[in-house]
């Protein structure tokens, strides 16, 4: 099989400097982190990456791979390395959230103490 | 789309020469225990990394080369619903192949650096592609069949350790359903049809035995099989069990239409609640894997053709102030 276009713009080109040559001393391009919103009103969910060269082009990239099935309101776009986020490790400084049962409604008990008290005054 | 990895005896005995913190191995292999995942920037071991790369990157590869030999078939769909769902189900592989190369760039790897790999041969992608698809009947045995299998691997494959693999393969076999509904409508079409559609699809099905054998690697009683990657849920299964599995779910589809299959030993054993069939020649399946197939070549050659055709554009947008960096999850 020949690696010829069959496109004859393409051909025109002078491709071999690129096919031989020098790769770029950045090959890569900007990672983005990518954000789906079902509905208007909903939240912006993190679903994963594209590689892009420029955020407009990661819009349509994340649209061809994250918006192929459902529904879809918009899509964000962000620069991985614009997003801060704690180190690994330091997920402990969240352990104790869980046992802070009085900052929940069940754990005020109002009713046992009025029925008690009817109990005693009826 | 995906087939079964396995391992060379080169690689197995490495990989348990790999020294690893002890203290933070056991910390580690108790939350693998305890069901939790891991994520990019934990600690794991040097071999757990080692292995997943190698995985998910097979993985990705064969979603990108699986694509080929149905992406020929595009322009000669027969009819236009046929061509329209086939180049949604293309589209849908290409798709997973770049969710599966994000997965392993968190792992460290780039996906420039798989791309090159995967061109010199370095890499390796399913078996399963290495053959052609001769006619459309072909079309409708992949899309069933080797969809059929590698969701069957798939599924068992998400329930893994890693986070972001099993995020991404969550994504995939939710999509995956569509192909294998599309390609069990166009196999049962032809089965219910005339005479020479029945015979054309009874003539794909005895093309694709053997490959479909071989999907899942080779038997566990001579398969290089570590206990360490199913200590880590690197692989949640073996190759027996998947294809059991396999057999277990589609022959009956295969045989409620009047098809059948190639293979005279092929049938159940009501005692041991396996299925029989007599060896699928493992020696091919080696040579295939080693580039000797009927497609090896053809499959590469596209894909090189892609790179280098694609590579001044992808070039002439790179912005040489910017920096790779790895994704978060």
């Amino acid at each position: 099989m020949s690696n010829e276009s069959l496109d004859p713009r393409i051909r025109r080109l002078d491709l071999e400097h690129v096919k031989n040559g020098v790769q770029p001393t950045n090959s890569h391009w900007i990672t983005f982190e990518v954000f789906h919103q079902e509905k208007r009103g909903r939240q912006a969910i993190h679903v994963g990456i594209v590689h892009a060269p420029s955020p407009e082009i990661a819009l349509m990239f994340a649209k061809e791979q994250y918006a192929r099935r459902k529904s879809t309101s918009n899509l964000w776009v962000v620069k991985s390395s614009e997003v801060f986020t704690f180190a690994s490790e330091d997920e402990d400084i969240f352990e104790t959230t869980p046992d802070k049962t009085f900052r929940e409604p069940g754990f005020y008990k109002v009713r046992d103490r009025i029925e008690a008290y009817k109990n005693k005054h009826s | 789309m995906y087939g079964n990895t396995f391992m060379t005896a080169e690689e197995a005995k490495q990989m348990d020469q790999t020294q690893d913190n002890p203290q933070k191995l056991i910390a580690f292999e108790a939350r693998i225990e305890r069901g939790e995942k891991i994520e990019p920037g934990d600690w794991m071991p040097v071999d757990y990394r080692k292995q997943l790369i190698r995985m998910i990157e097979q993985h990705a590869h064969s979603e990108i080369v699986g694509a080929l030999p149905e992406g020929t078939w595009i322009t000669r769909s027969p009819g236009f619903k046929r061509k329209l769902a086939l180049i949604a189900k293309v589209q849908d592989e290409i798709g997973h192949g770049q969710l599966l190369y994000s997965a392993c760039e968190t792992l460290g790897k780039t996906r420039e650096e798989m791309l090159d790999d995967l061109l010199s041969g370095k890499s390796k992608y399913s078996n399963v592609f290495n053959y052609p698809a001769k006619t459309w009947a072909d079309m409708a045995v992949i899309g069933f069949l080797v969809d059929g299998a590698a969701i069957v691997n798939q599924v068992i494959n998400s329930k893994g350790s890693y986070g972001p693999y099993c995020r991404a393969l969550e994504r995939i076999c939710f999509e995956e359903s569509f192909h294998l509904k599309q390609g069990h409508d166009n196999f049962v079409f032809l089965a219910t049809g005339t005479n020479v559609q029945r015979e054309m699809v009874q003539e794909a099905l005895n093309r694709w035995y053997i490959p479909l054998l071989h999907f899942f690697g080779p038997s566990d009683k001579t398969s290089v099989h570590s206990e360490k990657l199913m200590k880590w849920k690197i692989k949640l299964a073996t190759n027996d069990d998947m294809r059991n599995q396999f057999l277990d779910q589609y022959v009956p589809k295969i045989r409620e239409v009047g098809l059948t299959l190639p293979d005279e030993k092929l049938k159940k054993n009501l005692e041991t609640n396996k299925w029989e069939f007599s060896d699928p020649d493992w020696d091919e399946f080696y040579r295939v894997v080693n580039g000797d197939g009927p497609c090896n070549k053809e499959r590469l050659e596209v894909r090189r053709f892609a790179e280098e055709q694609g590579r001044w554009v992808r070039q002439a947008l790179v912005n040489p102030q910017d920096k790779y960096v790895t994704p978060f999850a």
